[in-house]
């Protein structure tokens, strides 16, 4: 084919103990939109990583625009015309948007042009952004915006975009996609990598699926529904969680108006958070990152303590108690970032699973610790939540992703939690891991338990949640029945529409 | 071309390894350095390091060994909690000084009852109050105002060495010592003695000393309060998550370092020194850092290392008189100790790589993108 932008011809890498991608072939056209699919652990990582040059391929030829393509950084990866857009954003809080674009490029042009490059730029693009804001204050999803700059500023021939919409509202993701047809009617071809296949069968053109870092099937999503394409993902059929909707019971868990300053710089305070959880319920929170999600369970957890009368479990007034007290009562949390504050990567999983199972799992004896339990107590974890590792001697640090993910919300529902809280349960692991963590959340339920689900993946709350409520700058919706919401109503539940009850207070 | 990879999980092998190294590579160039200063480098290094062991002088040499050991390893084994933590007490030769006017002063306070049930173990107590009080300072401000431990515990070790001039001149000065500086002898006192043997160079310390070695392997190893200093030192958010309470922790491990600190200078004090001089102090609390890193922060690593520390201050000081080295040479030498230690060290967390170029780093300040395999 002559008129392929880019062609990988048996593209393989090969790292210890495991081949991450095997005789990869694949081509994109110019001005395509293509869908790169697959499990975690398919390899698409080692895959963009090797046309972006972070990773140089054991055995095969790229070939870019007719010419032989081997980038060896992302420099001439870049000078070649291949940009990325990172899952996680590179940035500055402290400097401005403008800043922050030239520090990313190679020879910045004086910064009173750079800045009115931006905002022809971004204007341009439908990607409104003030070059002269302070990165820190920005939005997750004006954040991307700075990211796709930065990119397009540079005229990129291939623009490559690892899961670009987990951090944004619908109406968000709707304003990028018309970005990105624009850009590919323009002739820039587009690598689209994410798990949500809705969007892929809405965006994309043409799809390649890996498996075990193989190539197993291309196909065209819009003629393709979003089952077939997930088991050519999973190589099976997909199990959907389900269990049997049973009567709330008694109220658990109560927050009665808590504002709270967030701990971090650039965090976002809390602001007169209210809600209820009743047993036997899933509470489903929703919102863009960085509205507060790490923050409301910091509160809940116990690392951020509140003055008495806010956080009630039944009839304990928490708000003052620490993780450790809140833990022997029954209220349970796994945030969101696994590496270094749900697990010390640096510990082996033994001492991780004394981490939190300590004082629920009786791992101590008058304040000494009880290795050989806590040995055991890991153990069943890694059994019961098929977390894949050499045994419970290995440092967190050395599991994958969505391993230790398993292994860090397998540790919290193994304790028999009354409330379990939860901040992105099953981000960044694989499809049937995910299945199977929501369906331990759905049994707990079931069992009695209450869970708060705090996530950005609207198709995963809507999975479980029985009542939906939506973060936005701190504030939290009053929650609804989550059976019946429309795709509409939560984006503007999560576009802060409900600042209207604060109008008229 | 050589470059260094991470090593998904710490080597094992190399975490011992480097130490050994360390010693080695200290040996090699220390030689170098005493034979650029003209004495036969195998000489000097038999001088330091086998001579006080097998030499022919070993017997009086060996006791001296505790007597330079022992405070190194009372103040490195509190030190250690700390920089486990990530809490840098770098005063701890302030607290050892405390720790001796303190234990002195409760002493001579008594002085002359005989009543030695009573005396030593409340000097031992002041001592370790000393100690402690005096690290609380930086403990206080850091947690208070969150002023830079660092410097607020190194600048204090000024102020305790003026504070110690003042004692040895003024408030504990000998009342019949003829108008000569410094305290009256603990040592020659029976009630506040700390030697148990001396020509084996036994003192009441030593024996603190080891208990404190067991002691802080059990704590590290099994406690709860062990489990959570090194939590922190791993990830203090996960530590935060995991319940412990930093502030605490931070006046926990101070408090334990000047305590241990102070014992070190209440047992000289009423030992190997005798009394409070204006030079009392001779750096122990400093060395006690390397000994510290040296014994990788591991109890029983810490207890080699004192000894091979001792070892380098008793070698040197017969290096000095026999082969006429200057006394910077042997500082020096100790610097070198700490030198490679940290150099090596950089092995037990990469490993080098041979040959063509690795792969690139990320180009920007990101976090490496490897989310979304």
């Amino acid at each position: 084919m002559s008129d392929a932008l880019l062609r990988l011809d048996g593209v393989t890498k090969a790292y210890p103990g495991v081949v991450a991608n095997a005789d990869v072939s694949m081509t994109i056209r110019p001005g395509e939109i293509h869908a790169l699919l697959g499990e975690n652990g398919a390899g698409k990582s080692t895959l963009v990583k090797a046309i972006y040059g972070l990773v140089t391929p054991d055995r095969g030829r790229m070939t870019l625009m007719g010419r032989p393509y081997a980038p060896h950084d992302p420099h001439a990866a870049r000078a070649a015309g291949v940009a990325m857009v990172f899952q996680h954003f590179s940035l500055f809080d402290a400097l401005t948007v403008a800043e922050n674009v030239a520090l990313g490029m190679e020879d910045p042009p004086p910064f009173r042009t750079l800045a009115a490059r931006i905002r022809e730029v971004s204007e341009t693009y439908g990607l409104p952004l003030d070059p002269f804001r302070t990165v820190g204050d920005l939005s997750a999803g004006e954040r991307q915006r700075v990211e796709i700059v930065r990119c397009l500023l540079q005229d990129p021939k291939l623009l490559i975009m690892d899961e670009p919409t987990s951090v944004l509202t619908p109406q968000e993701v709707a304003i990028l996609f018309e970005t990105l047809r624009k850009l590919s009617a323009e002739g820039t071809a587009i690598l689209y990598i994410s798990h949500k296949l809705e969007e892929i069968r809405a965006l994309c053109e043409s799809a390649t699926i890996l498996r075990l870092g193989r190539v197993v099937a291309t196909c065209d999503p819009r003629e393709t529904s979003a089952r077939a394409m997930a088991e050519m993902m999973v190589g099976g059929s997909l199990h959907v969680p389900a269990r049997d909707r049973a009567e709330p019971g008694a109220v658990v868990l109560r927050i009665e108006g808590l504002s709270a300053a967030s701990p971090r710089a650039f965090g976002t305070s809390l602001k007169d958070v209210r809600l209820e959880v009743r047993r036997g319920e899933v509470l489903g929170i929703g919102g863009v990152a960085g509205n507060g999600q790490d923050e409301l369970l910091a509160a809940l957890s116990g690392e951020m303590t509140a003055p008495r009368g806010l956080i009630f479990f039944e009839d304990h007034d928490v708000g003052p108690m620490g993780p450790d007290a809140r833990r022997a009562l029954g209220l349970l949390a796994a945030p969101e970032e696994r590496n270094g504050h749900a697990a010390a990567p640096g510990m082996s999983l033994t001492e991780n699973a004394a981490l939190t199972g300590r004082v629920r799992e009786g791992l101590t004896r008058r304040g000494f610790l009880d290795w050989g339990r806590a040995r055991g107590f890991a153990a069943s974890v890694i059994e019961t939540f098929d977390v894949r590792t050499p045994g419970t001697e290995t440092a967190a640090g050395a599991l994958s992703g969505g391993n230790l993910q398993k292994f860090v919300i397998g540790r919290e529902i193994l304790q028999r939690p009354e409330v379990l809280v939860v901040n992105q349960p099953t981000w960044g692991v694989d499809a049937s891991a995910a299945a199977a963590i929501r369906q331990a959340l759905l049994d707990i339920a079931e069992r009695g338990a209450a869970v708060v689900a705090i996530s950005q993946d609207l198709d995963e709350l809507m999975e479980i949640s029985d009542r939906f409520a939506a973060l936005n700058e701190g504030r939290l919706s009053p929650p609804r029945p989550a059976a019946g919401l429309t795709v509409e109503e939560i984006g503007l539940m999560l576009g802060g529409a409900h600042d209207m009850d604060v109008a008229h207070v | 071309m050589i470059a260094l990879e991470r090593r998904p999980q710490a080597s094992t092998a190399w975490t011992w390894a480097a130490p050994l190294m360390a010693v080695v590579l200290t040996m090699i160039f220390g030689g170098l350095l005493f034979a650029a200063l003209g004495k036969d480098p195998l000489v000097a290094i038999r001088t330091i390091f086998w001579d006080p062991l097998f030499g022919e002088f070993a017997s009086f040499y060996r006791p001296q060994l505790l007597v330079k050991g022992a405070p190194l390893v009372l103040i490195a084994i509190g030190l250690s909690f700390g920089f486990r933590a990530g809490i840098w007490n770098i005063g701890a030769e302030g607290q050892y000084i405390l720790g001796a006017i303190c234990g002195a002063a409760v002493g001579l306070a008594l002085y002359p009852s005989e009543a030695r049930w009573l005396i030593f173990p409340l000097m031992i107590a002041g001592g370790a109050l000393g100690g402690f009080l005096w690290a609380m300072i930086p403990g206080l401000l850091k947690v208070r105002f969150n002023a830079n431990e660092i410097l607020v515990s190194l600048m204090l070790v000024y102020v305790a060495e003026q504070l110690l001039a003042a004692m040895a001149l003024g408030a504990l000065k000998n009342p019949e010592g003829m108008g000569f500086p410094g305290s009256r002898n603990l040592a020659q006192w029976d009630s506040s003695v700390s030697w148990i043997d001396r020509s084996a160079g036994l003192h009441w310390g030593v024996l603190f000393a080891l208990g404190a070695v067991v002691a802080a392997y059990a704590l590290m190893a099994r406690h709860v309060l062990g489990f959570q200093i090194r939590l922190t030192g791993q990830s203090p958010r996960a530590a935060a998550f995991a319940g412990v309470r930093p502030n605490r922790l931070i006046l926990v491990c101070l408090g334990l370092a000047g305590a241990l600190a102070g014992l070190a200078g209440m047992f000289e004090v009423t030992g190997p020194a005798g009394q409070i001089t204006i030079d009392f102090n001779v750096g122990y609390g400093f060395t006690a850092i390397i000994v510290a890193f040296l014994g990788r922060l591991h109890p029983v690593g810490i207890l080699l290392a004192g000894g091979i520390m001792a070892l380098t201050y008793i070698g040197g000081e017969i290096a000095q008189n026999q082969l006429g080295t200057p006394a910077a040479a042997i500082q020096v030498f100790q610097g070198m100790l700490l030198f490679f230690l940290l150099a090596v060290d950089v092995l037990t967390h990469y490993r080098l790589r041979l040959g063509r170029k690795a792969p690139a780093p990320a180009p920007r300040p990101a976090p490496a993108p490897e989310a979304a395999e």
